[in-house]
């Protein structure tokens, strides 16, 4: 049997911190500094945290790690490490706890150096020994999204300027965002001609490289709406996974947001057509694509021209990364905390030249790995209840 | 070869120039990346086959490097004609030539003092 989540926790406070670079901060610092922000937003501090949900690119014992630097002993703690997806499906895990009295006060956090530690994408999974992948240099994980695109395009016609339009969009955002990291212009052909990385895959089609921490706090309902801002309510929250190697993929152009997607509407009640606010992982632009197909928003095979026709961009018809996501905003190695972030910011009307008018119901989505994890989220504000 | 798992028993036979793939006894389908369960009926049991050599490019990238870093290269994954699929690269042809849907034909070669299995365009192929 399940019993019915919707609406019963709310996302209470939402902060990010030092998005971009941040030379001279650790992980740890980082992390802290987005967990005090998203604690003080709610009008909580960290002496109120008894439940913790971490997860990190830096520790292989994040909870502990950041459970001792913030001076916490939880009551209830997990770091669920599925990449990107992870602060995504961590909300179903910590709606669970907070329903079963395992915990009151939620903080899931995370923390990046990368960009200033060593300029590259960071991974805990390169000490993984992946003997059949490993002889063939698989550039990870771009390689993989590649190939996803390379299939995308063979099978659904699906084109390299259509991709592109991804990244023109996010940019359009951006320039509206005074947090994001890249925010001059960019053309379809800026992209198109810039540096190829992995065929069909460009420098501008890639996510950036950033620093930065980002962090989000949930009670129950009922606490919820005594805290300092309005609660953004958490409707619905699933995840799926379908590999962990690139090349155990089923289907390289479906994921498992097709299982996340439909379960997470199911919690809520909701369909597609009832989102006004998109926040989609897109570590490339061919994320975008695939995840919008597989969450229902197209057709699979449609994703090409579904987001070819300017809908992404601002006054387009669906409101998508509207801080820029991965690609022009930031990415610090697991982008999952920001698409939530981004959902709250917009729901709470936050969002200031970007701002979504009247927007009640947001849609998170992290993914992990290469297409490997897939969490879907559906908030929103006391009006959906 | 009894007395280790499966991922010992396929290096072990890579290793002397033999590419041997498990083959369930329950159920006949082909195992890769090879189990100690088959993911199909859950046999415990396989026999350790040769596969045929041909297969076909499911999909495929160049991985851009500058030349003085050793130049582009190719991984692509393979559908082999046992219904499994494997990561590799195909050479003997530019990166950027290898497309999906290409019939290709397996090659063990040595990397590093390593055997590994990779692949070159089928002869006569379409
Ligand atoms: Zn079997």
């Amino acid at each position: 049997m399940t019993w019915d989540l919707r609406g019963r926790t709310a996302i209470v406070g939402a902060a990010t911190a030092h998005l971009g670079t941040a030379p001279g901060y650790s992980h740890m610092e980082i992390a802290a500094a987005a967990a005090r922000a998203a604690l003080a937003d709610a009008g909580l501090t960290v002496k109120d945290v008894d439940g913790l949900f971490a997860v990190s690119m830096h520790s292989v014992f994040p909870a502990l790690t950041y459970a001792e630097y913030l001076g916490i002993q939880p009551r209830f703690s997990e770091a669920t490490i599925v990449g990107g997806s992870s602060a995504v499906i961590q909300m179903l895990h910590a709606a669970l706890a907070l329903e079963n009295g395992q915990c009151d006060v939620a903080l899931i956090v995370y923390g990046s150096n990368q960009r200033s530690a060593s300029g590259k994408l960071h991974s805990p999974s390169g000490a993984e020994n992946l003997p059949y992948e490993k002889p063939y240099r698989l550039r990870s994980p771009i390689a993989g999204y590649a190939m996803s695109a390379a299939r995308h395009v063979h099978d659904y016609g699906t084109t390299r300027e259509q991709l592109a339009e991804v990244a023109v969009a996010a940019r359009l955002w951006a320039a509206m965002n005074p947090e994001a990291f890249m925010r001059d212009p960019l053309t379809a052909a800026d992209v198109l001609g810039s540096r190829m990385v992995c065929d069909p895959l460009t420098v501008r089609d890639c996510c950036l490289v950033t620093d930065g921490g980002g962090a989000v706090v949930m009670t129950r309902a009922d606490r919820a709406r005594d805290l300092k801002k309005d609660p953004v309510y958490l409707l619905g929250c699933a995840g799926g996974h379908t590999h962990r190697q690139y090349s155990m993929m089923p289907t390289l152009t479906t994921t498992a947001a097709v299982q996340s997607g439909r379960a997470a509407f199911a919690m809520a009640g909701l369909t597609p057509a009832d989102v006004d606010v998109v926040q989609v992982y897109d570590a490339f632009t061919i994320n975008a694509v695939m995840l919008l197909e597989d969450l229902g928003f197209c057709p699979k095979g449609e994703g090409g021209a579904f987001v070819g026709d300017g809908r992404l961009r601002p006054g387009g018809a669906l409101p998508f990364n509207t801080y820029g996501g991965g690609l022009s905003c930031t990415h610090p190695g697991m982008l999952g905390i920001f698409t939530t972030i981004e959902a709250v910011r917009q729901l709470r009307g936050e969002c200031g030249e970007r701002q979504v008018a009247g927007a009640t119901v947001g849609l998170a989505h992290g993914n992990g790995g290469m297409f490997a994890h897939e969490s879907t989220a559906l908030l929103g504000t006391a009006a959906t209840l | 070869m009894s007395e280790q798992g499966p991922d010992a028993t396929y290096f072990a036979y890579l290793a002397a120039k033999d590419w041997r793939i498990p083959k369930c006894r329950g159920c006949g389908a082909h195992v890769f990346q090879p189990r100690i369960m088959c993911p199909s009926c859950g046999g415990e049991a396989f026999d350790w086959v040769a596969p045929s050599g041909r297969g076909v490019v499911h999909s495929t990238t160049v991985v851009r490097r500058r030349p003085a870093d050793g130049g582009d290269y190719n991984v692509a994954l393979i559908d082999l004609a046992e219904g499994v699929r494997m990561m590799s690269r195909i050479e003997g042809v530019e990166p950027a030539d290898v497309a999906i849907g290409m019939p290709v034909t397996a090659r063990l070669a040595d990397q590093d003092g390593d055997t590994i299995v990779v692949f070159d365009p089928a002869e006569g192929g379409r």
